[in-house]
């Protein structure tokens, strides 16, 4: 299998098969009729469509919304989490932690979404204000804290302790310490972090169905809806440019955040003595 | 004298495990305990929809737990029909067919992503970033729509895109019924999954030092012997990996099923959906969730064992 | 880690010498205060630091792998230490300090340049830099020279004790090699599983060692074990009772274990002919017959691997001229091994 025209053949078979699907839905956008699946002229009536579509609009903006505040709050919470992860060592309850902080990534989201329905609708727990925007955005925190937390703390096992030691040394104050030196070092796990996490959020349809009350459909539940009330091109429309917008965000990521080399902040040669 | 690092001290690190430990306990572990909890209360007509076993109270008027476990008893009353051949068993058809589909999905994963992740872990170092870049592009953009492309390549009208293409070339004369079935889901959990079985198993074999294929072949070993002596075992950490990764999610899948899968293809996702929305049976919902995660831990446990070894050994 | 009890002097470059894992990196963190020590105390200049954390202390510390902050500048870096300083020190006067500081570690082109741009041995000078920038009263040196490339180290060893001098700081430094302590040092502590063994300058330590493992650690040497006997030491592995000189204390208690440390310079090596007695000249004379096993040429002197009659292995070095006209002996040849009572130094453990 290591051979060169059987594995080149089955390398490009599996990228065909992972994007001849998503250049259809882009090629069929362009459709003048009305259906999903066939070129009945071109035009670009479905992105004008697509531009009249308040509905469609409140809905991306919603998701755009519970997103950035989602992938915030993910950061925040999954890199506490991931300082205590590396940092804490062994102390009762700390297998438990890493447990508890895996668990959402693998736990299948009809659990977790029914799980947090019920907390969520609970008698007792009427103040939390029942299913809403409030409680997608715990639920999409929730899961996310688990990505970015898996993600910060590889990084800051990499990172060199001596760094953080160092600006101790010289005088700076724990805390400071943390938002001087590890903070920018950890940077671009941090970016990457809240990148991942918005996503996610945005992707999620699941978790924001079971949580969306009639004044909460974000872009997924509403497109969602629309799967299961007829296809038409519009929908098409709508993937190619999430296609664009994304794969122009993840190149830019990419450059931003693997390019610039970070030597120094690799981890340091083994301690002597 | 015995030391200890003097920043593991003080009270900061406390602060800062507040947070997560706070917000997990209460909106992951807290939720978790409500769905046990639900599973063994009573449905109800209010809302919330069930009667929670703490509503009672005793004669003399303590708090009471009256554990209602009737949902239970469908599931075992399913399992206890397994001898009577024609009986009607939903819930039990749902999680044979959710793990088939689970499994199916997986070997299908690997068979595909292993010669996949092989030739990526061997190609020009410069081209490697690149490579796995287009592999999680697709799964970056919305899930939801690359599941709806499928609906359109598998349509079972003339206009469906894969039939389109067969009636032109001449290869069937009526188009095939390839959309709402269990191949179809099949199709689409592959096709999301691939990259969660591929990053791992090119993660691994990518590290996998060369040279000791190449002593291998030096030994006087065939290619096919060296692959099942040597890679394949060196590999076996990335294959459990990718393998949990894709099973446990795959499990509980529920939009899949469900846009590909028509009426026609029952899981556990789409009955703790259907319970928890239409038929408002909370307390069903949420023992057939439970006994999912049961089934669950054997293969979240092996992943964490993998993950745990495979952290240290990186 | 056991009980350490160490003085240092002002001004004074000490250096803690001991294999990996001994623990002198330990100590060097609790000076530093980046570990914890769970009983004793650190007094410098009379001021016990164990209560003082880590960013309070009036110490100053180079890191092996020097953790030069990969985010900032040179200049920066060296600056860090100073805008920490509270009541707060003025832009103007750090601008000052961090040019004064490059300047003297010859880094000034350098100053807008990030850490993982520079080679190994810049990095070590900005980390040393950005370490004095606060005028330690003390400044600690973990394995300064361990990430420099082999054939850059000795030159830099003197460079760097040139400048701690100029400095005039006091310098505690902690090194797993023997050339670099002795090199850099006034006084070198040998640690061993926790606790100090020897402390005393480099020609203290090389010359009269007080334990094996001072003795093995630093430089080579031939160790002869045995049980002491009077003003001689009798060991099996060697042909007669070693006289030895008592040192200045009390005399050694007759019957007990002993070891005889004979560093292989002092071996003295002749031609031995055929039916030599080899018996001493005078009394105070340790002689033997032996055999050369193996010669390693270093140019300037010579390594002989020798065989004594029980077939117990000695090593002598031996510089080229003592062989004068006559051609040194080759391998295999019978030889005669002398060394005069004084130079070896008796150990009781």
């Amino acid at each position: 299998m290591s051979g060169g025209w059987g594995g080149r053949a089955w390398v490009l078979g599996v990228y065909a098969f992972l994007y001849v699907p998503i250049l259809c839905l882009i090629v069929f956008s362009f459709t003048a009729g009305e259906i999903t699946t066939r070129l009945d002229g071109l035009s670009l009536r479905w992105y004008a469509a697509l531009a009249r579509d308040t509905e469609l609009h409140a809905a991306v903006l919603l998701s755009l919304r519970v997103g950035a505040l989602a992938a915030t709050a993910a950061v925040v919470v999954g890199t506490a989490a991931a300082v205590i992860l590396v940092r804490a060592g062994d102390y009762p309850g700390s297998r438990f932690f890493l447990g508890m902080m895996s668990a959402p990534m693998v736990m299948p989201e009809v659990v977790v979404g029914l799980s947090l329905v019920l907390l969520f609708t609970h008698p007792a727990l009427a103040i939390l204000g029942g299913r809403g925007v409030a409680a997608i955005w715990v639920a999409h925190t929730t899961l996310c804290t688990a990505y970015v937390a898996v993600l910060v703390a590889s990084r800051l096992r990499e990172m060199d302790r001596a760094l953080e030691e160092a600006a101790l040394d010289l005088g700076c104050p724990p805390l400071k310490v943390f938002f001087v030196i590890t903070v920018p070092v950890i940077a671009p796990a941090l970016a990457a972090g809240w990148l991942l996490a918005f996503t996610l959020s945005m992707d999620d349809f699941v978790l924001a169905a079971m949580l969306s009350d009639p004044g909460s459909t974000t872009l997924p539940v509403l497109v969602f809806a629309r799967l299961h009330h007829g296809l038409k091109p519009e929908i098409n429309a709508l993937a190619t440019v999430i296609v664009v917008v994304v794969s122009i965000a993840v190149l830019l990521a990419n450059r931003l955040l693997l390019g610039p080399p970070r030597a120094a902040a690799q981890p340091s040669a083994a301690r002597g003595g | 004298m015995r030391a200890h690092p003097a920043s593991a001290q003080g009270h900061g690190r406390f602060w800062v495990g507040l947070l997560p430990w706070a917000w997990m306990l209460f909106f992951f572990v807290l939720p978790f305990a409500l769905i046990v909890n639900v599973s063994l209360s009573t449905p109800d007509l209010a809302v919330p929809p069930y009667v929670s076993p703490f509503a009672g109270t005793t004669a003399d008027g303590a708090p009471a737990f009256r554990p209602d476990p009737a949902s239970y008893a469908r599931l075992g009353d399913e399992l206890a029909a397994l001898a009577t051949p024609g009986a009607d068993r939903p819930y039990l058809a749902a999680y044979a067919n959710s793990v088939l589909l689970a499994a199916l999905t997986t070997l299908c994963c690997l068979l595909l992503g292993y010669p996949f992740a092989y030739r990526l872990a061997r190609a020009p170092e410069v081209m490697r970033n690149t490579l796995l870049m287009l592999v999680m592009l697709p799964f970056w953009t919305s899930f939801l729509l690359r599941v709806y492309a499928w609906m359109g390549l598998l349509d079972s009208s003339e206009t469906g895109l894969i039939n389109q293409a067969l009636l032109g070339l001449g290869v069937v004369a009526e188009p095939l019924p390839l959309l709402y079935n269990t191949g179809a889901v099949l199709v689409g959990m592959v096709y999301s999954y691939l990259p969660f079985m591929v990053l791992p198993l090119y993660a691994n074999l990518v590290k996998l030092d060369l040279r000791l294929l190449e002593a291998a072949r030096d030994l006087g070993a065939r290619p096919a012997t060296v692959f099942l002596r040597v890679t394949l075992p060196l590999s076996l950490r990335g294959i459990v990996a990718g393998s949990m990764l894709v099973f446990i999610p795959a499990v509980g899948e529920f939009v899949i099923p469900d846009l590909l899968g028509g009426g026609s293809v029952m899981t556990i996702g789409r009955s703790i959906w259907d319970d928890f929305g239409p038929n408002q049976d909370w307390p069903m919902a949420a023992a057939v969730a439970v006994v999912m995660v049961v089934m669950l831990i054997a293969p979240i446990v092996l992943l964490h064992r993998h993950g745990r070894r495979a952290g240290r050994g990186a | 880690m056991c009980e350490v009890s160490l003085d240092i002097g002002e001004r004074e470059i000490f250096a803690l010498l001991g294999s990996s894992g001994c623990g002198k990196s330990t100590l060097l963190r609790m000076i530093a205060g980046l570990e914890t020590p769970s009983s004793g105390r650190i007094l410098l200049d009379g001021e016990d630091l164990a209560a003082v954390p880590a960013h309070r202390r009036p110490t100053n510390m180079m890191f092996q792998s020097y953790a030069l902050f990969p985010h900032m500048t040179v200049a920066d870096n060296v600056a860090f230490g100073l805008r920490q300083l509270r009541p707060r020190m003025a832009r103007a006067a750090i601008a000052a300090r961090v040019d004064e500081m490059l300047e003297l570690v010859q880094m000034r082109a350098f100053a807008r340049r990030r850490p993982q741009e520079l080679s190994g041995g810049q990095q070590q000078r900005v980390a040393l830099a950005r370490s004095l920038a606060r005028e330690p009263r003390l400044l600690l040196l973990d394995e300064p020279l361990a990430a420099l490339d082999k054939r850059i180290r000795q030159q830099t060893q003197f460079e760097l004790v040139g400048l701690i001098r100029r400095v005039g700081v006091t310098c505690i430094l902690v090194t797993h090699d023997q050339e670099e302590a002795m090199t850099m040092a006034d006084r070198i502590g040998i640690l061993s599983e926790g606790g100090l063994v020897q402390v005393g300058t480099p020609g203290e330590i090389y010359e009269r060692p007080n334990c094996r493992f001072s003795a093995g650690f630093i430089g080579e040497t031939n160790l002869f074990h045995g049980r002491i006997e009077g003003d001689r030491l009798a060991s099996s592995d060697f042909p007669q009772p070693i006289v030895f000189a008592a040192g200045a204390g009390a005399s050694p208690p007759s019957g007990g274990e002993a070891w005889l440390s004979l560093r292989p310079e002092c071996v003295r090596v002749h031609r031995r002919a055929a039916g030599d007695a080899c018996v001493a000249e005078h009394p105070g004379e340790n002689v033997a017959a032996a055999e050369v096993a193996e010669i390693a040429y270093l140019g300037g002197r010579s390594i002989y691997h020798l065989r004594l009659p029980g077939g117990r292995a000695m090593i002598a070095s031996v510089p080229a001229a003592h062989w004068g006209e006559t051609a040194p002996p080759a391998r295999g040849e019978p030889v005669r091994v002398s060394w005069p009572a004084p130079d070896g130094v008796l150990l009781l453990r």
